[in-house]
């Protein structure tokens, strides 16, 4: 299992700083999720992870600095589903899974037996076999992400950076995705960081939560310790109410002005 | 399923060499022909009954023609799809950059300055000039694009080849209406032609479009990398800046070459890889191999009607493609469409 490390980075776009000062460490093995509202820092933080933004301060896998890596190792590290994924729609599902071996085959090389076995195996695993050989622009939402997931699988890299992965989806789909990542989470050992904007789920799934607001980091706990009513209302400006349930559950009820708020 | 189509495409491209060696205004009868070409492969002897003349009319007068047309109709193809693929954009044809106008130009120049013909010339300099016009046209695109493109740029590299297309394209017409007496031969080029080919012309192309070729084979796994966007491609460990810069040089090169010796043949950098992805997939481990065998077969046999129905003047390979693609690929896009 493999652990992350961010210290003091931060992300600028032109003269405008998205992320700032970010420290934190997620343990092998932990599912953090980031919180906050749109424009608070979430995905440049996961962008800088990945590679794809420019940022200052070091971020460090298992201790060794990630910028020195080349983007095909940093690969092997590091899977990225991003909040709107770009799926051919001509492309079949195991076409497009198979992307997920790149950062594992040489320039000019092409897919061993190996990487393609890897590849049954994640479609078998996903419950995608039936949809292997269909385009990926005639399948549904939820099938689409098990799709993208079974990419970021098939790279077999130990972190896993989600950006919004059931904002596209219903209820159901949502509950599906997320259950998917968690198993996959314990049965690989991997350490996940992921944005999202449901509060509630963010709190069911996660092991902790991480808030951030204008690109600060804000406060970080257990879904209990962050998700309290004065600090929503203060960092989204949202009126709502935090129910503890017995088994531990929080969710977090919006309500409208004039309504009941207690 | 899939498997099959690349050895029906090379069986395809094989039948369009023998028949374009077969069918011509002149020479032996069709059937003696691949019985001489036969006899003339090493350690194969058979009586043929092609006289030493007819031979002449085949191997230097039609099959020049024929190994021309694959060579353009294979480089043109594969150039078309491999830039659909780098830009992500399905209407992009060979021709993006710049390349057509500026070889259009250089064209014109010689056909203005050297009105009286080539004959005090050493080498031709119609296919130079074109060469040089078409890469210096995306020479200046690319610098243009990539120092004002910053993070886009794939579109803004688009947008200038659009501007200096319009550019050379305005200078072309300029110099084209203060000299009125070259219009008819600079459009006869513009719509391309194959009727003039000899082993010189082949062995001028050969060399760009081997090393073009095999540069932008090498490349057809990461072009489907390429397909889910620069972010992604990026996260997946592929390096999509310089991908995109050896597929675009490679594709450019080659072009610019064919363009050189054979005109402005249009259509078939559309078409043809569009014909093979509804036929065969999206995948371009599939679409590279294919557009190369199948935009071969498909030049070479849009040259036939073209030296066959108005002998002795002939009808602009342009023209042919156009007559016989467009309708062709409607088709197909009907049938398709009528199957999903």
């Amino acid at each position: 299992m493999t652990s992350l490390q961010f210290s003091d980075v931060g992300v600028r776009y032109g003269q405008h700083d998205a992320l700032s000062n970010f420290t934190d460490t997620v343990k092998p093995g932990e599912w953090l999720c980031l919180i906050g509202p749109n424009g608070a820092g979430k995905s440049s933080l996961l962008r800088s992870v990945a590679g794809l933004a420019k940022h200052s301060g070091e971020i460090r896998v298992d201790g060794s600095p990630l910028r020195m890596r080349s983007a095909k190792r940093r690969a092997q590290l590091v899977a990225y589903v991003p909040q709107s994924p770009v799926l051919p729609d001509d492309m079949t599902a195991r076409e497009y899974v198979v992307l997920g071996r790149n950062p594992f085959v040489s320039h000019f090389g092409s897919e061993t037996k190996h990487d393609w076995g890897i590849v049954a195996d994640v479609l078998e695993r996903l419950d995608l076999v039936d949809l292997a050989h269909r385009a990926v622009g005639t399948l549904s939402g939820g099938e689409k992400q098990r799709v993208v997931i079974a990419r970021a699988i098939a790279q077999e890299a130990p972190i896993l950076l989600l950006d919004e992965p059931t904002s596209a989806l219903d209820i159901g789909h949502q509950q599906q995705a997320l259950e998917l990542v968690d198993q996959l989470r314990k049965e690989h050992g991997l350490t996940v960081v992921s944005a999202m904007h449901d509060l509630t789920l963010a709190g069911l799934y996660s092991d902790r939560l991480c808030l951030l607001h204008q690109g600060y980091r804000v406060v970080s706990g257990t879904a209990a310790e962050v998700l309290r009513q004065e600090t929503l209302a203060e960092f989204y400006g949202v009126s709502a109410r935090v129910h503890h349930a017995e088994d531990g559950t929080v969710v977090v009820i919006p309500y409208r002005q004039g309504s009941s708020g207690n | 399923m899939r498997r099959w189509w690349i050895p029906a495409a090379g069986a395809l491209a094989l039948a369009s060499v023998l028949l374009g060696a077969m069918v011509g205004p002149a020479g032996p009868s069709w059937w003696r022909v691949p019985l001489a070409l036969l006899d003339h492969l090493p350690l194969v002897s058979i009586d043929s009954g092609v006289t030493p003349r007819e031979w002449t009319i085949i191997w230097d007068i039609r099959m020049p023609r024929v190994v021309l047309a694959a060579l353009v109709g294979s480089m043109l193809s594969l150039s078309g799809a491999s830039y659909q693929g780098v830009f992500r954009n399905p209407l992009v044809d060979p021709y993006l950059l710049g390349v057509a106008a500026g070889a259009g130009l250089g064209a014109t120049l010689v056909f203005t300055l050297n009105r009286t013909g080539s004959s005090t010339w050493i080498i031709d300099p119609l296919p130079l000039s074109a060469f040089a016009g078409g890469l210096l046209a995306v020479l200046v695109t690319y610098v243009v694009g990539t120092a004002f493109g910053g993070q886009k740029s794939a579109s803004t590299l688009v947008l200038a080849g659009v501007a200096v297309t319009a550019l050379a394209t305005a200078v072309q017409t300029f110099v084209l209406q203060r000299h009125t007496d070259v219009v008819r031969q600079v459009y006869s080029w513009i719509l391309g032609r194959l009727s003039s080919a000899t082993w010189g012309d082949v062995r001028l192309v050969l060399p760009y479009v081997v090393v073009s070729s095999v540069v932008l084979f090498l490349h057809r796994r990461l072009l489907d990398i390429m397909r889910v966007g620069d972010d992604e491609a990026t996260a997946l460990g592929a390096s999509v800046n310089r991908v995109r810069i050896v597929v675009v040089i490679a594709a450019t090169l080659g072009t610019s070459a064919v363009v050189a010796v054979s005109g402005l043949i249009g259509f078939v950098g559309i078409i043809v890889p569009h014909a093979v992805r509804l036929l065969a997939g999206a995948s371009y481990r599939v679409i590279v191999p294919l557009s190369l065998l199948v935009g071969a077969s498909f030049l070479i046999i849009a040259d036939i009607p073209g030296r066959v129905l108005q002998n002795p003047s002939e009808t602009p390979i342009g023209v042919v493609t156009a007559f016989l693609g467009a309708p062709f690929f409607l088709l197909l896009l009907r049938t398709k469409q009528g199957t999903r």
